[in-house]
């Protein structure tokens, strides 16, 4: 529920007092951990997430009208990011036709099937996590936390990455590295 | 039988579905139990949709790595021969039909196939995550779960009354009670458990059971 989530830059943004955020994340991580920690500071007004219920507190929250939350099906939420960050105006999805999840959106029949039009969801800020970052800033990940990080590198005006090791340009090689450094704008490390 | 037993009979039954080679997703809980009970000499690929195939069994204490979990966010290993990736490609995975079963539980389930397990108004409101997807993606939905709820009430019924996951996405159901295929809009029991007679299971199922001529009994030894 943490894992992949850049658990130090959260920390320094629920401490710097932010709010009325709009969150676009997976899960909302455990109470007071990862995501957590921005819910239990109030600083969320609109949450875009897949599942919040390994969380109690944004499902109180949501309920006492605190935050606006926008359940997203997981692969929908991907993709979304995902068109944002490559220039494509949405995806067609069969994802969630015939359920809430279509209220409101528009419905394409493409060769006799039924998709729904789910369109972009692009950020001013991402913070991702990865492994390994080199000093231009590419990235790789360790092993289940790469999740929705090269997605999110792509999908935001401004990106920081928190990485647990920084190398020398050339310790990654071209064909290892997973998120070109074309896409990040800042480096912080956080050794675990 | 107790709740167990009752558990491990649906566990048991559902891995006799799995094929050698298959790519399956099990989800949290009940349908994770699957993996207990994979026959030998079937092979199958688990996927795990936050970003891997090869999921191998829980790590002993001391050799959990945070880094390395499943969709519910527990511990556990990859095998030899696994690959990660990221959320998009996993989703690919899914919704592209590259996952031959997956197998999720229930809070109610139809004869149309409908199934509704994400949401319950007003009180449990935990998201869809990635069931959505898998039940439209997969090639084959199974069912896994309790034949009744807490309070004795149907689960399988004639039509769900809460939020749907997906429509008439269903093929199989497993229950303790019973076997139940979906069908043109039809609930065909085709195994029972020998504990029960046809009309005590038609009694505590709300849809209407169409008996299938070849109907058996599930194996029940040694649970």
């Amino acid at each position: 529920m943490t894992c992949g989530t850049p658990c130090g830059l959260v920390e320094e943004l629920a401490g710097s007092g932010a709010k009325d955020l709009t969150i676009i994340c997976n899960d909302t991580g455990l109470m007071g951990d990862g995501i957590g920690m921005l819910i239990s500071t109030d600083a969320v007004q609109h949450l875009i997430a897949s599942h919040i219920g390994t969380n109690p507190e944004t499902g109180q929250k949501m309920i006492d009208g605190k935050i606006q939350v926008e359940l997203v099906p997981q692969g929908t939420l991907a993709e979304r990011i995902r068109c944002a960050g490559a220039g494509l105006g949405g995806v067609l999805t069969p994802t969630g036709v015939g359920t809430v999840v279509a209220e409101g959106k528009e419905e394409i029949q493409v060769d006799g099937r039924t998709y729904l039009l789910e369109k972009p969801l692009h950020a001013d800020f991402a913070l991702i996590k990865a492994w390994k970052a080199d000093r231009k800033g590419n990235l790789i990940y360790r092993k289940s936390a790469r999740n929705f990080n090269p997605l999110m590198a792509m999908a935001a005006d401004c990106v920081i990455a928190e990485v647990e090791e920084i190398v020398e340009v050339g310790e990654i090689g071209p064909d290892e590295v997973v998120t070109p450094g074309i896409f990040i704008s800042y480096l912080t490390r956080r050794s675990n | 039988m107790d709740s167990k037993q009752k558990r491990a009979l649906i566990a048991r039954r559902i891995a006799q579905e799995l094929s050698d080679g298959d790519v399956v997703n099990l989800g949290i809980g009940l349908p994770t139990m699957v993996s207990n009970f994979i026959p030998p000499g079937v092979n199958i690929t688990l996927q795990s949709e936050n970003g891997f195939v090869g999921l191998g069994p829980t790590p002993a204490p001391g050799e959990e790595d945070p880094c390395l979990v499943n969709a519910g966010g527990q511990p556990v290993t990859i095998l030899p021969g696994g690959a990660f990736f990221d959320s998009a490609e996993s989703f690919a995975i899914i919704r592209g039909g590259h996952v031959d079963v997956t197998v999720l539980g229930a809070l109610e389930v139809d004869a149309e196939g409908n199934l509704a397990n994400w949401m319950v108004p007003g009180k449990m409101v935990p998201g869809m995550g990635g069931a959505m997807d898998l039940v439209v993606g997969a090639k084959r939905v199974i069912v896994a779960t309790l034949h009744v709820t807490k309070d004795g009430e149907p689960k399988l019924l004639k039509k769900c009354r809460l939020p749907l996951t997906a429509a008439a996405e269903v093929d199989l159901v497993v229950t303790d009670m019973g076997v139940f295929e979906i069908k043109d809009g039809k609930m065909i029991i085709v195994e029972k458990n020998p504990e029960f007679t046809i009309e005590e299971i038609q009694a505590a199922t709300e849809a209407e059971l169409v008996v299938s001529p070849q109907l058996r009994d599930m194996d029940v030894s040694g649970l």
